[in-house]
């Protein structure tokens, strides 16, 4: 076996017939290498730390978190190849953070190329670039999160500020080595006004090179995994952006960034 | 690349079709006598002439005096009854069930009938001339006791074909649209005169022929009955455009179906009274599915529209008063079988696109506007089916994927690349098996040439599992094989190989009772007016039922192989690999519906089984005895100690792997389960000289039939509905919905050559978008590659079905696929509107 395939790493779910990240029919693997962000809005807080824990799961306890090797979670992938042919579809790289498992991130993805099978990879694009520029040639599809263009505000919501991955977003788009598209949470109180979608629609004109930009409306789907952890659910009852903004936000986001934008993944 | 060109820019809908919709729907469907008061007067004047003259005469009396109507803005006309969605009565099939159920049926929950009191009286009447002389009597005489036994048991159910007419043939349309039933007569006549009096088979096929005069000679009278009407109508209209309507409508009554139509208007009127008249001659269900309606309506169609007679809005609007037609034609069953079959339904599946005899794709023009009309109509019939292949126009799926997406539950998808070398495999040349087109549910058949008797039975498979736990032994009968002890069975083998011998046993009583059913039909209900339509009737002078078709089948359908799967895998590891469990615990788990309550009815059979072991053993049972018997069993299925091993065995068999997961092992397993019945199923003949061939599809029968079927070793409780069709048993399909069709595909689909059936729900989120549709069709290209053979889809959210529980008011027209066919979700039964709400739902 070579050796790329024996390297071990962290997961905590896969995901498959997955259609909303990514072209065609994916498979997701949810890496648990933790997380350098601590947003409020995290729908998987179980990714957040890389300890295996507990989460209660409709009453019953389950074990969050499981090693392996890339070779294991190939055997899953392979399962859709069929589908990924027809659709052009491949294994996803979710998280958590995916750079925070780096080696075994890259080794994921060239062994999905290596056997004929396309890649995509979501991520905050929070490393340093030379990680990045070690995953790039095994990655189709980069979709990488920018959730606000002001550092203070990105640092009081999510933990860190913004400036690392403003940058290697850059960069990644002039790399010109996969397809970039921007994904931006639309949190309520957070980002979800039309100046804010602006600014960062404003960042990915100037970016170039950026196949799309995701408009992703906030939801509430990860609220109960909170409870299961035991942990408190900062965004309290906040409601998800209507359909009319979400509406409004795309024009602007189309109108300022200059590239085909749209609402979901 | 394909024969034909096509435009696939959508037309939009006439005015019209709404009106007509609304008319249709606006009261309860209604019961009529007249059918069966004519049939009934013309048998007692031929009552000493051969059968087929009979049945001939008959048809011709019904259609010379059977009250007729022009609905308000129809183009298309020719209706069975007067009132909309009525139906008739066919007591030469079975009548006791209807009366008997003369007071409820107006107020039952599946698929409820008016009936007045007048209808009640004179349908009474008619019916007492049957008394004996129906084809459910004579089957009935030709059945073995031990046949009648297994259908009193609910092992199979033949109650299809037991009761009703036969139908599952789709009839050669574009022969009558090419040469009209004068055409067809005189082929008749030329037959006729190239015979000699001497000849052996003259007595059978002379008469047969004059038969098949009579029904064309009949056709032709009834549409110019209609004809009549409508000049009249056009004479008394004040509306000038209404008017101009019904002439044409006269003129063209006039001249289809007697002579070949002249344009595609014509052709879509000839069309309908061949569809309409089918219903009349007989009764059952799937007579004729219009099949592949854009094929032999496609030359009309082109030609008219190159030469400028019609326009694309036009013959859109023509095929849009189809779509309502076919749901203006109906039928009542008993209850039982309303249950089963839910939804009105009469399952005229028309199919769209697909290849010609040469292997090319022949999509075009109408096969878009077929879809455009579902869109249109939006009614559960025509069941419309898409037929899939490599070679088919992607646009043509993504259209049909569009419809998918409105939540109608149409089309149902069917792939070429299995279903043609399935059929070759059953002997059709290759050209005929590329000319397929799908018969009620899933079936395939080559039209105007099979009489493939599909839907022969539904065959639970789990019942024969019941078996082996207690020997053979049902209610205190002996009704299966003793196969031993199922405690004292050593090995797994010897366990599956008592299930193998419970399935051969019932499975050569299935054979028995359908051909009990064959034989009745061929003597009592021959039909004329069909077989000249199918090919080669005309030349071997005999009805279809006489095995007049180039091909012959019968293909019954089993179900549960899901849980068969689930349950002779968690035997095989739970008491056998790995000892968890014993043999004797299991048996009580089951007896006691894992300690989770049995119903009265279960209770008081357990104390009868006591009672008469207690007789045989001659001891005394009086009423003393018995309340003892009562309270020990009561006690016993009660205790903690049952609860507790109900408990333990059920989250032992929960963690067992289960099929619809892509568990490559559990998916070869239930390959070789479902083989338990199609493998020797394939071995037996019917008296028309055709092999028998299994279908794995229980239409929605796995909701009723699982009621009366007990807890099975897959965890399933007792009465909670079994598995439907080839798919996953609900809820145990937890990785989605590329497992689950991964798994599905691993069973052999070529083998249950009539027909499987896959379904899977969506949320519409999943299809949203362009690219939503893409991934979909992808999908089902995906399950088609690795050789699955049909795939349906239920788009719609859980909230909504439990909403249109709630306010079933609301959702009138809220359309739902239920296992082959599309229907009003607010009419089927409580426990069917749950199972299908309980289904996994896919792609959130």
């Amino acid at each position: 076996m070579e050796e790329y395939l024996k390297t071990k790493g962290r997961i905590f779910d896969i995901q498959r017939y997955s259609i909303h990240d990514g072209n065609g029919i994916r498979t997701i693997v949810f890496l648990k290498g933790g997380c350098v962000l601590r947003c409020r809005w995290c729908c998987n807080p179980e990714s957040q730390h890389y300890e295996i824990e507990t989460m209660m799961v409709q009453g019953e306890p389950k074990v969050i978190g499981e090693d392996t090797t890339v070779a294991e979670v190939m055997k899953t992938v392979e399962k859709d190849r069929t589908y990924y042919r027809r659709t052009g579809g491949g294994l996803t790289l979710s998280g958590g953070e995916s750079l925070c498992q780096p080696k075994f991130a890259r080794d994921l993805l060239r062994a999905a190329k290596e056997s004929g099978i396309t890649t995509a990879m979501e991520s905050m694009g929070c490393a340093p670039y030379s990680t990045i520029e070690e995953i790039l040639p095994y990655l189709d599809q980069y979709l990488l999160d920018i959730k606000h263009m002001n550092p203070e505000k990105h640092k009081e919501f999510t933990g860190r500020s913004n400036e690392l991955m403003l940058e290697n977003a850059k960069k990644i788009a002039d790399s010109h080595m996969t397809e970039l598209s921007i994904r931006v949470p639309v949190i309520p109180g957070f980002n979800d006004t039309e100046l804010e979608i602006r600014d960062i629609a404003a960042y990915v004109r100037k970016l170039g090179n950026v196949r799309r930009m995701h408009l992703l409306p906030y939801h509430r789907l990860g609220q109960d995994k909170y409870d299961g952890l035991n942990r408190p659910y900062l965004m309290g009852d906040v409601k998800p952006p209507t359909n009319e903004k979400m509406e409004r936000l795309l024009k602007v986001a189309e109108e300022v960034s200059g590239v085909e934008c749209r609402i979901g993944g | 690349m394909g024969l034909y060109t096509y435009d696939s820019t959508p037309i939009p809908k006439s005015d019209r079709i709404p009106k007509l919709v609304e008319n249709l729907y606006a009261k309860m469907p209604e019961i009529e006598s007249a059918r069966a008061v004519l049939i009934t007067e013309s048998y007692k004047q031929t009552e000493n002439e051969p059968m087929i003259i009979r049945r001939a005469k008959a048809f011709q009396h019904i259609l010379e005096n059977i009250p007729i109507t022009i609905r308000d803005l129809e183009l298309v006309v020719g209706s069975s009854t007067l009132a909309p969605r009525g139906c008739q009565t066919f007591p030469e099939f079975s009548y006791e069930w209807l009366e008997a159920e003369f007071d409820t049926v107006e107020t039952r929950s599946a698929d409820p009938f008016y009936i007045s009191e007048q209808t009640k009286k004179e349908l009474k009447e008619a019916n007492a001339y049957w008394k004996g002389r129906t084809t459910s009597d004579l089957a009935t005489a030709y059945m073995e006791p031990e046949t009648l036994l297994d259908i009193e048991h609910n092992i199979f159910t033949p109650g299809n074909y037991f009761y009703n007419g036969v139908g599952h043939v789709t009839v050669k349309y574009g022969e009558v649209l090419e040469i009209g039933f004068s055409g067809i007569r005189k082929k008749a006549e030329d037959e006729l005169a190239s015979m000699k009096v001497s000849d052996g088979n003259y007595q059978t096929k002379s008469r047969f022929l004059e038969a098949v005069m009579i029904s064309c000679d009949a056709a032709i009278t009834y549409a110019r009955r209609y004809a009549k009407l409508a000049l009249e109508m056009a004479e008394k209209c004040s509306d000038p455009v209404r008017k101009k309507e019904l002439l044409i409508i006269a003129q063209n009554c006039a001249n289809v179906p007697e002579k070949g139509a002249t344009g595609f208007y014509e052709a879509c009127q000839s069309f309908w009274f061949v569809q309409q008249l089918l219903q009349i001659e007989s009764s059952g269900h799937s007579i004729s599915p219009p099949g592949r309606f854009d094929q032999y309506m496609y030359p009309y169609y082109k030609k008219d529209l190159d030469s400028g007679k019609i326009t694309r809005e036009f013959a859109q609007e023509l095929l849009d008063c189809i779509w309502v037609k076919l749901n203006d034609l109906n039928k009542c069953r008993d209850a039982a079988s309303a249950e089963g079959f839910a939804g009105y339904s009469l399952f005229q599946n028309l199919i769209a696109g697909g290849q010609n005899e040469d292997g090319i794709d022949v999509t075009n023009d109408l096969s878009f506007m077929c879809i455009t009309s579902s869109m249109h109509v939006f009614l559960p019939m025509p069941s419309l089916s898409v037929r899939v292949w490599n070679g088919s126009p992607h646009e043509f799926l993504i259209y049909a994927a569009e419809l998918t997406r409105t939540g109608i539950g149409l089309p149902a998808y069917y792939n070429d690349e299995v279903i043609i070398p399935s059929l070759e495999s059953r002997g059709l040349t290759l050209q005929d098996a590329r000319d397929y087109n799908i018969i009620g549910c899933v079936e395939p058949q080559k039209s105007g040439k099979t009489n493939g008797w599909h839907d022969a039975a539904f065959f639970n498979m789990c019942r024969p599992l019941e078996l082996v736990f207690s020997n053979g032994v049902d209610k205190g009968v002996q009704i299966g094989p003793k196969t031993g002890n199922v405690e004292d069975m050593k090995t797994f083998d010897e366990f599956y190989d008592a299930y193998k011998a419970q399935m051969d046993y019932a499975i050569a009583l299935l054979v028995n009772a359908d051909n009990a059913i064959d034989m009745a039909h061929a003597e009592r209900a021959p039909l004329p007016f069909l077989a000249c339509m199918v090919d080669d009737c005309i030349k071997r002078g005999k009805t279809l039922e006489q095995g007049g078709a180039v091909y012959n089948f019968t293909g019954p359908q089993g179900f549960g192989v899901a849980n068969m799967a689930d349950a002779l895998y968690a035997v095989k590891k739970l008491v056998y690999d790995e000892n968890k469990i014993t043999m004797h615990d299991l048996k009580m788990a089951l007896s006691t519906n894992y300690g989770k309550g049995l119903s009265n009815e279960d209770v008081a059979e357990m104390v009868s089984e006591v009672a008469s072991a207690m007789k045989s053993a001659g001891q005394p049972v009086g009423e003393k005895e018995v309340a003892a018997i009562l309270k020990t069993v009561v006690a016993a299925t009660e205790s903690e100690q049952v609860k507790a091993n109900g408990e333990r065995i059920l989250k032992l068999i929960d963690a067992v792997p289960k099929f619809g997961n892509d568990i490559p092992e559990v998916d070869a397993f239930a390959r070789d389960v479902a083989y338990t019945y199609t493998k020797p199923l394939e071995k037996y003949k019917n008296p028309r000289g055709g092999m028998f061939q299994a279908g794995l599809y229980p239409v929605s029968a796995n909701v009723p039939l699982g009621g009366q079927t007990g807890a099975t070793p897959d965890g399933r409780l007792a009465h909670m509905p079994v598995a439907d069709g080839v798919s996953p048993s609900a809820g145990k399909d937890v990785n989605g919905p590329t497992a689950a069709a991964n798994s599905v595909s691993r069973l052999d689909h070529f083998i249950a050559s009539n027909g499987t059936l896959f379904n899977q729900k969506f949320h519409p989120s999943a299809l949203s978008g362009r690219e939503g549709l893409e991934k979909f069709v992808g999908l089902i290209q995906s399950y088609f590659d690795q050789k699955g053979s049909h795939m349906q889809f239920n788009v719609v959210s859980r909230e909504t079905l439990l909403d249109a529980q709630e306010h079933p008011e609301q959702y009138k027209h809220l359309v739902v696929r239920v296992a082959g066919y599309s229907a009003l979700f607010t009419t089927l039964s409580k426990s069917l509107q749950d199972d299908i709400i309980r289904r996994t739902e896919q792609g959130f």
